[in-house]
């Protein structure tokens, strides 16, 4: 029996008498790219947080491949496979572009002793080099990072994310305050990703538009529970769906 | 090597450690000794402090460990070479020791742990009077012979630490540039980031801990044969306090920052000294003015004006960093 990719099994989350996350259940397949939407306040970054080490569930399991890897640390689950990228900002400031780069890798290369005596950039360099090319911000490597404006240390962030080539990426609204012509940028790159590597993408995303033409499933969450999932046609005209946003 | 500006600045260093001493009297090459001693202390607590981001005030007692250590060896007429990396390696396995619980608080807690650690240190030292001579401390201590060259005389001494603090400095370089003085960086600017991208934060602190703690241990085991004489109150909380002086002062982060320091720390009481009674007040004056008006230490300072000048790259302060659930 092959396995989903992941698979979420009744998770639950709360925080005092908020009930952030409420018996929330799904699967992801093999290099699929599913959207993960719905209103403020719905629980799509503490559900991202339970599933990436951040925080405990209360109950439920999320397993990767078959085996359980329900609190597992946030570290541990990177060396797995799996790649996040964060609702703010997310960059070393004070290191240039590269070496942000560099250290989204190494520790996937080699071991902690070689870490220490080899060579200072663990060999890094050029997989580094390429990704930040791919992302097209090669011009800003010897810049720290946070000199850079928002929608490139997005990007940069996102370039971080991909360092590790995971199978398995959790992107936090990737898309918010990026232009509209970096946008695309973005997107052409995941989809790029997914194609050629087959790499697995979760997104959370307010900009529909982004969500609708870049998924090619969506699960819909309101007030800590899934009310929705289908095709981005199914979801767009799905009554529950409109009524959660317009708040009817 | 490629011949930099950089490497050209590191030898108008070291010649400029080689001059100094030259026909000193004794106390000034005192003084220039103990200021090496410290400020491989200080780059120790740097590592800790201005790479991983934590405060100790254990400095001192790491370097109490290192210094009575070696001190009881060689008594016991165990050359100085064979106790110094005794000294190093039982401090940086209590670093391990000390910091694994520790370190499971950070920041201030943190510093309130080390702050008990160092007073623990203080009280066995002073207590266990059988072994560490309590409140009358060691001494007698010999300087290391080397045959060739014999370490008994100050300025002898002095060039032997100079030897000792370039080797130790080129081992931090080493580390503080491998992947391990990346981790270290990550986990300062941005912990949970570090920690998505596979970072162990935990054993990478603790490690970042020992480091530092060694450190302490060898300036401790220099301390040993310089002054010749050891007691608690040499490694009591007021020194954890004057190591992290010399850091801030110098500027945390940056590599020779601590060496910085360290010489602020040691020579302005020394420099001030011909105001009489209001040295200690002019010298206090001066350390608030210059963690008020440059927090990023001297060297910090050094950097700002260079980039000003240089129109060097700056980091934009408009964005809010730092990762966040």
């Amino acid at each position: 029996m092959t396995h989903p990719l992941l698979s979420v099994r009744s998770v639950s989350k709360r925080f005092g008498n908020i009930q952030a996350v409420n018996d929330v259940s799904f699967d992801v397949q093999q290099g699929e790219i599913l959207g993960l939407i719905g209103p403020n306040g719905s629980g799509k970054s503490t559900l991202f947080n339970c599933l990436l080490g951040q925080y405990q569930p209360d109950s439920g399991s999320v397993a990767l491949k078959g085996s359980n890897i329900t609190g597992k640390s946030p570290s541990e689950l990177n060396l797995l496979g799996i790649g996040r990228t964060f609702q703010q900002l997310s960059v070393f400031p004070e290191m240039t572009v590269i070496d942000n780069v560099i250290l989204a890798g190494q520790e996937h290369s080699g071991s902690m002793i070689s870490r220490l005596f080899g060579s200072p950039d663990a060999g890094l360099t050029e997989a580094a080099e390429k990704l930040i090319g791919f992302f097209k911000i090669s011009h800003l490597r010897d810049e720290p990072a946070g000199s850079l404006s928002y929608g490139q240390q997005k990007l940069l962030d996102a370039a971080m994310a991909f360092m590790a080539e995971p199978s398995l990426v959790l992107l936090d609204e990737p898309a918010g305050g990026v232009n509209l012509t970096m946008l695309g940028n973005l997107k052409e790159r995941l989809q790029a990703f997914n194609s050629e590597f087959g790499t697995t993408f979760v997104v959370i995303e307010h900009n529909m538009e982004f969500v609708m033409s870049l998924c090619s499933r969506i699960i819909v969450l309101a007030e800590g529970s899934v009310i929705a999932e289908g095709t981005p046609e199914e979801i767009r005209s799905n009554q529950t769906v409109i009524d959660a946003y317009l708040g009817a | 090597m490629k011949f930099t500006k950089r490497n050209l600045w590191l030898l108008i260093g070291l010649a400029l450690l080689i001059l100094a001493p030259i026909g000193q009297g004794r106390y000034i090459v005192y003084t220039l000794t103990s200021w090496l001693v410290f400020s491989i202390a200080a780059m120790g607590l740097n590592l800790t402090l201005g790479y991983a981001g934590q405060i100790s005030l254990a400095q001192s007692a790491f370097m109490a460990v290192g210094a009575y250590i070696t001190a009881l060896l060689t008594l016991n007429g165990i050359h100085w070479i064979v106790a110094m990396p005794i000294a190093v390696l039982s401090s940086f396995v209590l670093g391990l020791l000390i910091g694994f619980p520790a370190l499971r608080v950070k920041g201030h807690f943190l510093a309130f742990v080390t702050l008990a650690f160092t007073t623990l240190v203080f009280l066995v030292l002073r207590n266990e009077d059988w072994l560490t001579g309590g409140p009358y401390g060691l001494s007698g201590m010999p300087r290391p012979d080397f045959g060739l060259f014999n370490t008994g005389k100050n300025i002898n001494f002095y060039y032997f630490t100079v030897f000792i603090f370039v080797i130790f400095s080129l081992l931090m370089y080493q580390i503080v540039r491998s992947p391990w003085g990346r981790a270290f960086k990550g986990l300062r600017e941005n912990e949970i980031r570090a920690e998505s991208l596979g970072v162990n934060t935990r054993r990478i602190t603790l490690l970042a801990f020992a480091i530092g703690s060694a450190a302490g241990g060898l300036a401790g085991s220099l301390m040993t044969p310089l002054v010749q004489f050891i007691e608690p109150g040499s490694f009591a909380l007021l020194h954890s306090l004057r190591i992290l002086l010399m850091v801030i002062v110098g500027g945390a982060g940056f590599f020779f920052g601590p060496v910085v320091g360290a010489g602020v720390v040691i020579m302005l009481p020394e420099v001030l000294r011909f105001t009489e009674g209001y040295y200690l007040m002019i010298y206090a004056v001066t350390v608030v003015v210059l963690i008020i008006f440059c927090p990023k230490g001297l060297v910090g300072l050094g950097e700002i004006i260079s980039r000003k000048i240089l129109k060097r790259k700056e980091v934009r302060k408009d964005f809010e960093q730092g990762a966040k659930l």
